[in-house]
């Protein structure tokens, strides 16, 4: 009776646990994913307001302002473009016409309003979101060296 | 020549693997001594085989040697000599070299030490770390050769990602690949005690020791990687919820679950098949880590090859590794005796909560890391998990398990007093709930869940503290008698009540360094000054200069304190013409209250009216560096413990420590 109550126990703290484990991890899915937009898509079907999101693509070649802290460009994916604003400073690898990767909200007037950005600089490489996101575009040019070098060239 | 050499002792290593597989396994099930002493001799022969090839590769690397594609593509004539070597290691296929020779290694570590050990376990756990070496040897032979020419050789090599070009580099992957590799030895045990069909206190005993060096080297390797990602990337952040970062994390936390089940085993005989079935999931987890961070699969400075060919053979290896040791798991473990019973409030209830929450955490880690992948397979659509969904998930779960961090180690194995501890408890709890709300009273309310989270650390170090002095009946003896308590207390007990406050120390810097870190961002012209946290920084000029492999502009910002000029900061930013890659390199005046970190920006100091400078403040990072240390040497001590345990029979009643 004993080892039988005691099976019990173990078998209802594990539950517990493990349940309550799963029960955050539903309810954190459900409220804390950023999905990854290509601009084409963010003007297709625009998230909410509150919704964190990853916006990826090219920095357009001629867009950037800077004005103190703040930053403005364009992300493009060839097709379509999104305004960004960043306060902030630019990580070492921000360049003009090469891929990037911005997190935050876009507002109701199509501002994109980011609070992180992440670049990764090579001649070859983009982050893998944005050269998928380009190769849907249509605009994924390998043979050329990849989009980056053309859109330093455009 | 020398690089040939290197890859023919890779192909020998190879053969001897195989040999040193079947040949005492064969032994080991018909009882033939001479077969399973064969196995001793192949590890050793193992061992000296990679660290010939490993040596190969390393001479490859000093001498630029640029006939070698491998050092082509990771070096270059003008590194300095340290990343010339560490740069060895920097990469797919020399980092896969690394973690075969620290196989090896652990192999000879068995066959040196395991002389007490009853013969047919030894030659089986022997037999199955080979068997893991064939896996890495026949996947480094087929896809990622380190040793492979090129012709015609380059005039001078593609230079090591500057990223990773730091004295970091040279400890931060031997370390955590010991921690892995060290599983790797606990799983060839588990795997040797489910043919055998038996686990027994002895058992554990042998396992344990593996099991804290493994455990030891993870906890300073991933330390020393949040070190070097808080000054190299340039933001003075220590921990992101990286992927990479996660199956890294998700090991430590199946081998913290490991080491103190372990113990269980060792002490009373409970909880044989959980503890088979850890040793397996720690490994796999090891595995996980060093594969899925290899294949591709995920983007980031850890990826350094994307190989359609290597993902395919790295999946089959993973199901082959994990596959086969569930199902023989699945078909041994039933047939294990049951252990020794234990009431409802004992130790072992402790350390059965204590892995059932370390694994529902640490599977929350796995879902997260792993979630993205699965969706992006499923539904095509991308997604990031970042540090909001872990706030929301594996932070929750750390309370209960912080708090009864605080009470386990006071129970007594089978059947525990409650309420008499909780009662010398008390006072440390009471502290604790002090500490938190005079945070809380001197910051102006705000950040509950960071106040609380102090508490916790306070509690974990007061606990410990606590356990300390009723094991040396401070106050309740002479204190002479304590002192002499004190020498005699065993390495063990001083190893846990390190692991556990240090742990307390590395949490309070975590919550404090997170929640009330400050930024600042500025342009200043040479003159101009910034504030930050009472400290005032002056920008007194901006000089370029010229590295071995890079060029640099250094600023020097001289700081002060209450009109006190205390210290000068020389932040850089560096330009690698090989890779044509900026980096910068921060400045950090370490105290023990926070750190001043200043960043040199970029930008052309003409069109925005100065240099931009950044500078954060970061309250308590340094306790997470010392907490963390204080972990590793519990680790440590704990390691150099006599063994077997089972001896002082002065105090029967008294607890003893979990590990």
């Amino acid at each position: 009776m004993r080892a039988k109550r005691k099976r019990l126990y173990i078998l209802l703290s594990a539950l517990l646990c493990f349940g309550g484990a799963t029960a955050l991890v539903l309810a954190a899915f459900d409220d804390s994913l950023a999905f990854f937009y290509a601009p084409k898509d963010l003007l297709a079907a625009p998230p909410g307001p509150q919704q964190a999101i990853r916006l990826g693509g090219l920095v357009e070649a001629g867009t950037l302002e800077r004005a103190g802290r703040e930053v403005r460009f364009q992300v493009t994916d060839r097709v379509e473009s999104v305004p960004v604003l960043y306060s902030g400073v630019l990580p070492d690898l921000f360049r003009e016409g090469q891929g990037v990767v911005v997190e935050g909200k876009l507002s109701p007037n199509g501002l994109f309003q980011a609070h992180r950005v992440l670049a990764k600089h090579d001649e070859n490489y983009m982050p893998r979101e944005v050269a998928e996101a380009l190769k849907a575009s249509g605009e994924w040019q390998p043979a050329a060296g990849g989009p980056a070098q053309a859109g330093a060239a455009q | 020549m020398i690089p040939e050499l290197g890859h023919y002792a890779l192909v020998l290593a190879l053969l001897v693997a195989v040999a040193q597989t079947a040949i005492p396994l064969y032994g080991a099930a018909q009882g033939a001594g001479r077969l399973m002493a064969f196995a001793y001799q192949a590890a050793y022969i193992q061992f000296l085989l990679l660290a010939i090839a490993f040596a190969a590769l390393i001479q490859s690397y000093l001498v630029s040697d640029f006939t070698v594609l491998n050092v082509v593509q990771n070096s270059h004539s003008l590194k300095p000599l340290l990343y010339k070597l560490s740069g060895a290691w920097g990469n797919h296929e020399g980092s896969l070299l690394l973690w075969v020779l620290m196989l090896a290694l652990f192999g000879a570590g068995v066959a040196l030490f395991g002389g007490n050990l009853p013969a047919s376990l030894r030659a089986r756990v022997l037999a199955i770390q080979a068997l893991i070496a064939v896996g890495f040897l026949a996947f480094m032979l087929a896809t990622s050769n380190p040793f492979i020419r090129v012709v015609p050789p380059p005039l001078d090599g593609n230079d090591l990602n500057p990223l990773l070009q730091d004295p970091g580099l040279a400890f931060h992957p031997p370390l955590l690949y010991l921690g892995y590799v060290g599983f790797s030895l606990v799983f060839s045990f588990a795997v040797a005690a489910l043919i055998e069909g038996r686990v027994d206190p002895a058992w554990a005993g042998w396992v344990r020791p593996w099991t804290l060096i493994a455990w030891t080297a993870l906890t300073a390797g991933i330390a020393l990687g949040a070190r070097w990602a808080y000054y190299e990337l340039g933001w003075g952040g220590w921990w992101f919820w990286d992927p990479v970062e996660n199956l890294s994390f998700m090991p430590w936390l199946a081998g913290t679950a490991l080491l103190h089940s372990v113990s269980a085993v060792e002490k009373r005989g409970a909880f044989k098949a959980w503890t088979l079935l850890l040793a397996i999931l720690a490994f796999s987890l090891s595995l996980l880590g060093t594969f899925i961070v290899r294949s591709g699969l995920l983007t980031s400075v850890h990826a350094f090859a994307v190989d359609p060919e290597r993902g395919v053979f790295i999946l089959a290896l993973l199901c082959i590794a994990i596959g086969g040791s569930l199902a023989l798991y699945a078909w041994r473990a039933p047939r294990l005796t049951p252990g020794g019973n234990f009431g409802t409030l004992s130790r072992e209830s402790g350390l059965l909560l204590n892995n059932l929450l370390l694994s529902a955490a640490c599977a929350t880690v796995l879902a997260g890391t792993l979630y993205p992948l699965f969706l992006e397979l499923a539904s095509g659509t991308l997604v990031s998990v970042g540090p909001p969904f872990y706030a929301k998930t594996f932070v929750p779960l750390t309370i209960p398990l912080l708090i009864l961090m605080g009470i386990g180690p006071m129970l007594a194995w089978k059947k525990a007093d409650l309420s008499r501890v909780l009662s010398r408890l008390a006072l440390a709890a009471g502290l604790s709930v002090a500490i938190g709300l005079l945070v809380a009273w001197l910051l102006g309310g705000g950040a509950i869940m960071a106040v609380f989270f102090l508490g916790l650390a306070a509690w974990l170090v007061l606990s410990s503290l606590t356990d300390l002095a009723e094991r040396l009946r401070l106050f309740r003896v002479p204190l002479g008698d304590s002192l002499a308590r004190l020498s005699g207390l065993p390495r063990r007990q001083w190893g846990m009540t390190l692991a556990h406050a240090g742990l307390g120390i590395a949490i309070a810097g975590m919550t404090a360094s997170s929640v009330w870190k400050d930024e600042r961002i500025e342009t200043l012209m040479p003159g101009e000054s910034m504030e930050i946290a009472g400290y005032v920084l002056t920008l007194e000029g901006v000089r370029r200069m010229t590295g071995p492999n890079y060029r640099a502009e250094q600023a020097a910002l001289a700081v002060t304190y209450d009109g006190r000029a205390i210290d000068r900061l020389y932040p850089e930013r560096r330009f690698y013409p090989v890779q044509q890659m900026p980096t910068s390199e921060a400045a950090i005046r370490i105290t023990v209250g926070g750190d001043l970190y200043a960043v040199l920006g970029e930008g052309d100091p003409a069109e925005q009216g100065g240099f931009p400078v950044r500078v954060y403040f970061e309250p308590l990072v340094a306790w997470i560096w010392a907490g963390t240390l204080i972990m590793s040497v519990g680790g440590l001590l704990s390691i150099a413990a006599r063994q077997p345990a089972r001896r002082t029979a002065g105090r029967p009643t008294a607890p003893q420590p979990a590990e």
